[in-house]
């Protein structure tokens, strides 16, 4: 009976932290499907009004900006480029130089890689004008590439293949080499299907940091033609209702990311193997 | 040249540990040789030296008539079953032993046909498309045999394969081991601590003490014949017991017994060693044995207890005999059935 009434108090505990979570993203989905002179009078509703496919479809298609040349749906591409570039090029450098820290015989390899990870203190904030100017010399502003790749080094996912290789153990090298396995195949037939579920976890991490990325893609393009989600949140005008309906579909690329891959994300974060 | 030669072979670790010290020995083609020897002695450095998993620092490794020292491992064409098999665990049983052919660039049929048929050889054929996590110790051990058979090595390298089974499942695959062996026909050096695996498993067995190989020959001859204490010690179960005396003109004396026209002329402090099966009960017998224990092994007694001089001295007997606890025997010693050691050296002197 004690257990009983203990468990009760903490779900319900659980209750009112996710309502406090999800109230709010419930109100302005609500919201976003009424009229703006609906919540100008009335202010944030809580149940649906039947405006959902005009406000959503005049959201994406509406052709905004100052130049008026880009709309939502654009900026929807250019994120998903952006933080798809960024996940699959910092997972790509991170396996490789974990996998150089850890099997080639570097001198000072252990120096090396606490190297890399202290640019962790180095955020790209406060290396945003060399950065800026490295990029503008190599005339990549306005392009994916100039998007991608000065964020596209990851430290953390280092860290995270680095002490996972190191908990391989040597015998499975050793066993492949006398089967006739390179340094290469070793890397491709092994260490890669083996850290399949960290790969899966550190593409949705770096997926949602590209995603959510402001300052930087603000200052490397001048051009609306590339303008991101997050910085359309801040330069789309509109009516109350249109800003509502694209706060909600901003959410949905990384949910709907973690929601396909999710079986691999928890597996890759809480298990070793 | 035989088939796989190590001439004066040296391993010095970065560290500076001297595992393996100027080590010669010739195996033959087909051959089932054994290193035997207490942890930490250099065997699987030794091992791993003619796999090529370790670097050799002085000293030359040939191989049906290639010098091996600067072959990569991959391209050396030996097999290696380790103490925790490193199973491919991504792999399915199927894969991990396909993997070795398919990097050899073999076609898919030949891989099948191979794969099917080591499988067969190893009762496997169940088991191919699981998983190594979904198997048993045992069933993990046919996989790493299988894993090395099917590529048709030129030499089969076992380093503790056993060790990781319980004592059961362990003499039976060491029987299968050994059959195998003989089937494949295929040139074996097998690792172990274990002297009842080796004396069992070997053709020639090589015993191995901090770094040297202190004895090569068959078990038997090993047996009969130790050349130093260490392998006198070593070989054979229970214990060899030994006893501390003095040699002086072919007499050696030891406490409360003396045994005249000895075959050596060494003269000086001794160790006698006498095997514990080498002893039979007779009146007036040399040696006066107080029991303690008896194990009753139903083949054999295991007859434990202390000699006069509070020593602790082992006697082995047959079954059908009773010995009781607290009695005192008499022993004597099969007909020349000991061997003496210069106490200081450890060298055989008889
Ligand atoms: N990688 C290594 N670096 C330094 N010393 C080592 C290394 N591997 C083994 N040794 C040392 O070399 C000696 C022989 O080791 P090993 O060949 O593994 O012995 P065994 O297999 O007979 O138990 C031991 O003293 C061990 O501590
Ligand atoms: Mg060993």
């Amino acid at each position: 009976m004690t257990r009983f009434i203990t468990s009760s108090f903490s779900h319900l505990i659980l209750l009112i932290g996710i309502l406090i979570m999800v109230v709010p993203v419930w109100m302005i989905f609500a919201s976003s499907t009424h009229t703006s002179s609906m919540i100008n009078m009335n202010g944030l509703q809580m149940f649906l009004g039947d405006s959902f496919y005009e406000n959503y479809l005049r959201v994406l298609l509406y052709q905004g900006g100052f130049f008026k040349e880009i709309t939502a749906l654009k900026m929807f591409f250019n994120s998903f480029i952006m933080a798809t570039g960024v996940a699959i090029l910092s997972v790509v450098t991170s396996l490789m130089a974990a996998y150089a820290l850890v099997y080639y015989r570097i001198k000072h390899a252990t120096l090396l890689f606490w190297i890399i990870f202290i640019t962790i203190l180095v955020p790209l904030e406060l290396r945003i004008f060399p950065t800026y100017s490295v990029m503008a010399e190599l005339n990549l502003v306005n392009s994916y590439f100039g998007l991608i790749v000065p964020i596209s080094a990851s430290a953390i996912a280092t860290l995270f293949f680095r002490q996972f290789y190191k908990t391989v153990p040597d015998e499975l090298l050793e066993s492949a080499k006398l089967d006739g396995a390179n340094t290469w195949r070793f890397f491709v037939d092994f260490l890669i299907p083996l850290s399949k579920t960290m790969i899966v976890a550190m593409l949705i991490f770096m997926f949602v940091f590209g995603y959510n990325q402001y300052l930087w893609p603000l200052l490397v393009t001048t051009s609306e033609q590339y303008w991101t989600v997050v910085m359309g949140l801040k330069m789309m005008s509109g009516s109350i209702v249109h800003r509502f309906a694209f706060v909600i579909m901003s959410m949905v690329p990384p949910i709907l990311i973690i929601i396909v891959l999710q079986k691999h994300f928890i597996k890759g974060v809480f298990q070793d193997k | 040249m035989s088939f796989l030669d190590l001439k004066n072979v040296t391993k010095i670790y970065p560290n500076g540990t001297k595992a393996v010290h100027e080590t010669s020995l010739s195996i033959n083609e087909g051959e089932f040789m054994v290193f035997v020897g207490p942890s930490g002695c250099g065997k699987s450095t030794l091992l791993r030296m003619v796999a090529g998993l370790e670097d050799i620092t002085e000293g030359d490794i040939n191989l049906d008539g290639k010098l091996m020292n600067e072959v990569d491992p991959s391209e050396r064409d030996v097999a290696m079953v380790f103490q925790n098999y490193a199973l491919y665990p991504h792999m399915n049983v199927y894969n991990n032993l396909a993997y070795g052919l398919k990097n050899r660039g073999i076609d898919k049929e030949t891989i099948e046909q191979k794969v099917n048929d080591a499988a067969k050889l190893l009762q496997i054929s169940d088991y191919l498309q699981r998983k190594p996590s979904m198997l048993s110790g045992g069933q993990r051990q046919r996989v790493a045999m299988g894993r090395a058979i099917v590529r048709n090595p030129k030499i089969f390298l076992f380093d503790e394969p056993l060790s990781n089974l319980d004592a059961k499942l362990r003499i039976q695959m060491r029987l299968e081991i050994k059959k195998l062996q003989q089937k494949v026909g295929v040139t074996s050096i097998f690792v172990t601590h274990d002297q009842v695996e080796a004396m069992t498993l070997a053709d020639r067995l090589a015993v191995i003490n901090n770094g040297i190989i202190e004895q090569l020959g068959t078990p038997i001859e090993i047996y009969d014949n130790p050349k130093s204490l260490f392998v006198a010690g070593f070989i054979g179960s229970p214990q060899m017991n030994f006893l501390d005396g003095n040699l002086k003109n072919k007499t050696l004396s030891a406490e409360g017994f003396e045994i005249k026209d000895i075959n050596s002329d060494f003269e000086g402090e001794v160790t006698l060693g006498i095997r514990p099966e080498h002893l039979s009960q007779s009146e007036n017998g040399l040696i006066s044995l107080r029991v303690e224990l008896v194990e009753q092994l139903g083949s054999d007694n295991l007859v434990y207890g202390q000699l006069k001089n509070k020593k602790d001295f082992c006697y082995r007997c047959p079954g059908n005999q009773t010995i009781e606890k607290g009695s005192n025997l008499s022993l004597n010693i099969d007909n020349n059935k000991y061997y003496i050691f210069d106490k200081s050296t450890g060298k055989r002197v008889n």
